[in-house]
Order: structure tokens, then sequence, then C-alpha cells
């Protein structure tokens, strides 16, 4: 096996933690989806009239939810197409 | 492939360069502008009013029932900034029907922009209702512990709000750009479609929660008011 230097060391582990961020960054915001929306159907199963009020908090709470699994995908495409640290060794290594 | 219109740069002069961002945000606006101005020639308010009036009144009085119903608050002084920023991301972000178009809103800048004007409206909207001193010290309700904490959430649900917006575009226009090297034909349209309905939701979402912070900074006095006397504006 060929000598791996920090440069395919960085890529590497870049790759493995994006697709880690983002399964347990998809994962955890996917069960807390599901559970407000279950919440909100009983709701709106009991009291059809505040259908619009229930929503409409559903949807801001959805979208906080989501915010967390969209953080979790940010960083994995920062590390993927914009990593610092990749920059920074491949500078180091060209210079 | 660019994960930012941002680094797509149609122009340079210079120190100067006109990049997808900053053209198709003027774009975006030059469409606002255009279209409000053609469509509130000849407003009246007595006869039979035009389709264009019908369509104009529309759009505002549905603004200012969701202001009211999710402020609670009278809903005109927040109509011009919470209105405008619905607009201008809806417009942002369903021009993506074009072919070419890039979405302003998948660029950081554009939403930390929009973020950031938030993050100045909500003392100012809080100020003009009831003064520096009574802003100031809603910050410490209800007692000064509290204060590092709602000090760090302001800043921190800026962030919030920049990268929502950013991650939802950026991510529509990334699996977009991913589906057409890997099956060109027809899945790339569906995203598009999808991709539209999420743009349409963050809009709402964005102008929704802009609006809590604002009602928030000014709700705090009315309950003030309300636990020592009558309230005066209903």
């Amino acid at each position: 096996m060929a000598e791996l230097s920090g440069l395919d060391w960085v890529g590497i582990f870049s790759i493995i933690m994006a697709s880690v961020a983002v399964s347990v960054g998809s994962i955890a915001p996917a069960l807390a989806e599901g559970r407000a929306i279950a919440q909100a159907l009983a709701a709106i199963a009991q009291q059809p009239d505040e259908a619009n009020t229930i929503s409409r908090t559903l949807f801001i709470g959805l979208a906080i939810i989501e915010s967390s699994g969209i953080y979790c995908f940010v960083i994995a495409i920062v590390l993927i197409f914009a990593n610092p640290f990749w920059g920074a060794l491949l500078a180091r290594a060209g210079g | 492939m660019e994960i930012t219109p941002d680094q797509l740069v149609y122009w340079r002069w210079g120190p100067i360069a006109v990049n997808a961002t900053l053209l198709w945000t003027w774009v975006v606006m030059a469409v606002l502008v255009v279209a409000s101005w053609v469509l509130t020639r000849g407003l009246r308010i007595d006869g039979t009013i035009t389709h264009r009036q019908n369509l104009v009144e529309a759009v505002v009085s549905v603004i200012l029932d969701q202001i009211r119903e999710v402020s609670g608050q009278r809903p005109q002084p927040m109509l011009p900034f919470v209105g405008t920023l619905f607009l201008f991301i809806l417009a942002a972000n369903l021009l993506t029907v074009f072919p070419g178009y890039h979405a302003p809103t998948s660029s950081l800048s554009t939403t930390a922009a929009l973020a950031i004007a938030v993050f100045v409206a909500v003392p100012v909207f809080g100020i003009r209702q009831h003064g520096l001193r009574g802003y100031l010290k809603h910050y410490a309700q209800p007692s000064l512990f509290v204060l590092p904490f709602t000090v760090m959430g302001e800043f921190s649900r800026t962030l919030a709000l920049a990268l929502r917006l950013f991650g939802n575009m950026m991510s529509g226009a990334v699996m977009v750009a991913l589906l057409m090297s890997l099956a060109p034909l027809f899945f790339p349209a569906i995203m598009q479609a999808f991709g539209l309905l999420i743009g349409a939701i963050q809009a709402y979402i964005f102008a929704v929660l802009a609006l809590v912070y604002i009602a928030s900074a000014t709700r705090a006095h009315d309950q003030a008011v309300a636990r020592t006397g009558p309230r005066v504006e209903e």
C-alpha cells in the first residue's frame, strides 16, 4: 500500500465525515418532523376549525427543525467543495 | 460545478466583477419595480376596478391578513418591510423556471444581506414602538440573568435565518445539477418543480420569521400596558 500523504488523509476524512454529517443530520430532523406532523394532524383532526393556525405554526416549526438538518448539509458541502484545510494543504504543497 | 452563483462572473472591469448573484438580484428588483409600476397605473376607489387593480389588492390584502394573524397587531407599519421581503424572495425563487437564471437566494451573500436587514429592522421597529429605554429593557426580561442569552439569540437567529434560506435554495440547485449529470432526461424537471414549491415555502417562512421577530420586539410594550391599564388600540 502506497504511503498516504496529509492531503490524502484530509480528502478521505472529509468525504467520510461529510456523509456522516448528512446521514445524522437527516435522521434526527426527519424523526422530529414526523413527530411534529403527527401531532399537528391529531390536533387538526380534533379541531378542524383551527386548521389554518395549526398548519401555519406547523410550517414555521418545521422550518426551524429543518434548519438543523440544513446546517449539517452546509457543513458537508463545505467539506467537499470548499474545504479550508484542503486549500491550506494544497497551498503549502504547491508553495 | 459552482455551489454559489457568486463564482459565476459574467463581466469584469478592473476590480469590479459582475457575478450572477449581482446581475440576477438587479433583474429581480427590476421585474418587481416594473411590475408594480405597471400594475398600479390608474388605481381608483369608485366604480368598477380593473383586473390589474384586483390582482394588486388581492396580494396586498392577503399579506395584510397574514401579518395581522401572525403578529396580532396592526399590520400597516410592518407591511412595507415584510411584504417586500416576501415578494422579493418569492420572485427570486420562482424565476428559476427560466433557463439560465440563477436564483440570487442560493448565494450566501444575498441571504446574509436579507438576514442583516431583518437584524437591523427589529430594533428599529422596537425603538419606534416604545423608545430606546423600553426596547433595551426587554432584553433583561424577566431578569438580568437572561441578558447574555437574549443578546446571543439575536445573533444566532440572524445566522439561522441566512443559512436556512441559503441551504434550502442551494441544496435544490446542487440537486438539480447532480441529477443533470446522472439522469438528464426527466428527473431534473421533477426536482425543479419540487424546488419551486420549496422556494415558495421558504419565502413564506422567511417573511413570517422576520415578522415574528419584529412582533416580539414591538409586543412587549403592549403587554406591559395591558397589565397596568386598558389597551388603547386594538
